[in-house]
């Protein structure tokens, strides 16, 4: 499956969008010991590389706290194409598609 | 079967026609850095390098300071790719498309004593330094540990490892070009990929992985496929987390230990034996207090990073890296190679990476560096963006300290003990 198969179709609402974004800056910020407040994240700077600097054990890092918290398990076979991994707002919009829990 | 691409078998036969075909098609230079992702394009690439005598380059990492100093060790060196937007800043090639004519090849042989790839360690000193694999030494290397590790003939390799280090050049790339093994193309990175991708493939099959990878993997709540091997290396794994990935892919742990200069040198069943077993040949000596290995598949002998402790059987215990040794993610650095590419960024009038005793690894098992620095004027963001161009990111600084002066002694020393009481965890407000 490629991954704009795997985007979302529809936005979450603003509300939901912005709680979770929230409670997924503060696990990746805990998961990852990052030396910032998580509301210093910019929900639109991306994720991997420049921008917050994070590289694939990050993301495989993250990968494993969506896996726990939410029941999502990210699929992609090159970490460094994700579109979820532009920014802390696609990836909350993937999680909130796609949580079972 | 010679590979897997997706579903598709790839034999031997049309293997050899496309590393023809496309060394037909390589410019004139002698030196190959082949950055292709799909490990088959890249079996091909260094299959097509050979047939055209030319060397293939496997840097540590392609940051553009790696790159020039490749360029000054082969001036005709140039890039084979497989991806579209390849920023490296070298001559490319594409691997596109191959037109494979009817004509079929024998299988070529290879002197023993063929060069096939220079593999680089980063060095001390900031200049990547080549350690050259002949095509005889290598296959002795692959068949030997091949044996050594119980793989079943035509076992398929799905690895979560690169092709073009050391460890994933050997036990994703050689082991099925020299050892009767099956290459697989793909490299999947989320675990739930890698497990799909894993029962996707005939038995036997194996994982080639790293603890990274195996605790992610570990971490997923379905049944795990069946396996018939799984190979690990690049850091100590644990014997607890060895003992559940056997039970979870029913199938035998070997760990292999191994570096860049040496190739791989011993394997252990890690679930049940601590103690490291030896290749065939391969000896170990302490000479000043430092290990050396010898002998087997070895050009010549060579000193180890590592602190042994020797057997009397000839087995031997890991005891741990040298003082300033890092190795993030399987990734060896030193400390002093880091510090050096810090201090020349402009505007750093001082600085060092240390090791953070404070910080918890992830649940991927990693700890990452840190660094102090001071930079009148420069921001965080600045340098690490300098840093970016001259490391591997493994290595990026997590934090990277901005100070007025750094807690130099006296003498002008720079204590590991000062530096690490900079990150020690601050009461709270």
């Amino acid at each position: 499956m490629s991954m704009s198969e795997l985007a979302p179709t529809l936005p979450p609402t603003l509300e939901t969008g912005a709680t979770l974004e929230g409670e997924l800056a503060e696990l990746i910020v805990a998961a990852l010991n990052l030396e910032m407040p998580a509301r210093q994240i910019d929900p639109e700077a991306r994720l991997y590389g420049e921008g917050l600097g994070l590289d694939s054990i990050d993301i495989l890092e993250i990968a494993l706290v969506v896996s726990k918290h939410y029941g999502v398990q990210l699929r992609a076979d090159d970490a460094a194409n994700t579109q979820i991994f532009r920014s802390l707002r696609q990836l909350a919009a993937y999680v909130a598609a796609h949580r079972t829990k | 079967m010679l590979a897997y691409r997706g579903a598709e078998p790839v034999h031997a036969a049309h293997f050899l026609a496309e590393a023809h075909a496309l060394a037909a098609a390589l410019p004139p230079g002698r030196h190959i850095i082949n950055v292709c992702t799909d490990r088959y394009r890249f079996a091909v690439g260094v299959a097509a390098a050979l047939l055209a005598g030319k060397v293939s380059l496997l840097p540590p990492s392609h940051t553009p300071e790696v790159v020039r100093h490749l360029q000054a060790f082969a001036p005709d060196v140039f890039c084979l790719t497989d991806s579209a937007d390849c920023p490296i800043d070298l001559p490319q090639v594409q691997f596109g498309s191959l037109a494979v004519g009817a004509s079929a090849w024998a299988v070529p042989s290879l002197a023993a004593e063929t060069l096939v790839a220079h593999v680089f360690t980063s060095g001390s000193t900031g200049v990547p330094v080549p350690h050259p694999k002949t095509w005889g030494r290598l296959a002795q290397c692959v068949r030997d540990g091949a044996r050594q590790l119980g793989l079943p003939a035509g076992t398929a390799l799905l690895a979560t490892v690169p092709p073009q280090h050391m460890y994933g050049f050997e036990s994703s790339v050689l082991l099925p070009l020299l050892a009767g093994a099956a290459l697989v193309a793909e490299r999947p990175f989320y675990p739930a990929d890698v497990a799909l991708a894993l029962s996707a493939l005939p038995r036997p099959r194996a994982l080639v992985s790293t603890p990274i990878h195996l605790r992610a993997l570990l971490a997923l709540p379905q049944v795990l496929p069946a396996a018939d091997l799984l190979l690990c290396a690049t850091a100590p794994l644990d014997a607890e987390l060895a003992r559940e990935a056997e039970s979870r892919f029913g199938a035998p742990l070997m760990e292999i230990y191994g570096s860049t200069e040496t190739g791989q040198l011993a394997t252990r069943r890690t679930a049940s034996e601590r103690p490291w077993r030896l290749l065939p040949g391969v000896s170990l000596s302490l000479e000043s207090g430092r290990a050396w290995a010898r002998g087997g598949h070895l050009e010549q002998p060579t000193p180890l990073c590592d602190e042994l402790e020797m057997l009397p059987d000839g087995r031997f215990h890991l005891q741990g890296r040298l003082a300033d040794v890092v190795n993030i993610a399987g990734k060896r650095s030193s400390l002093a190679y880091l510090t050096h590419q810090l201090l020349a960024i402009e505007g750093v009038r001082d600085g060092a990476f240390f090791l953070p005793e404070h910080t918890a690894p992830g649940q991927t098992g990693v700890t990452r560096l840190a660094a102090a620095v001071v930079a009148p004027g420069l921001a965080a963001s600045a340098l690490l963006a300098a840093l970016r161009e001259r490391i591997d990111p493994v290595f990026l600084p997590r934090p990277l300290l901005l100070l007025e002066h750094l807690p130099r002694n006296s003498t002008g020393k720079l204590p590991q003990e000062a530096l690490r009481a900079l990150t020690a965890p601050r009461p709270g407000p």
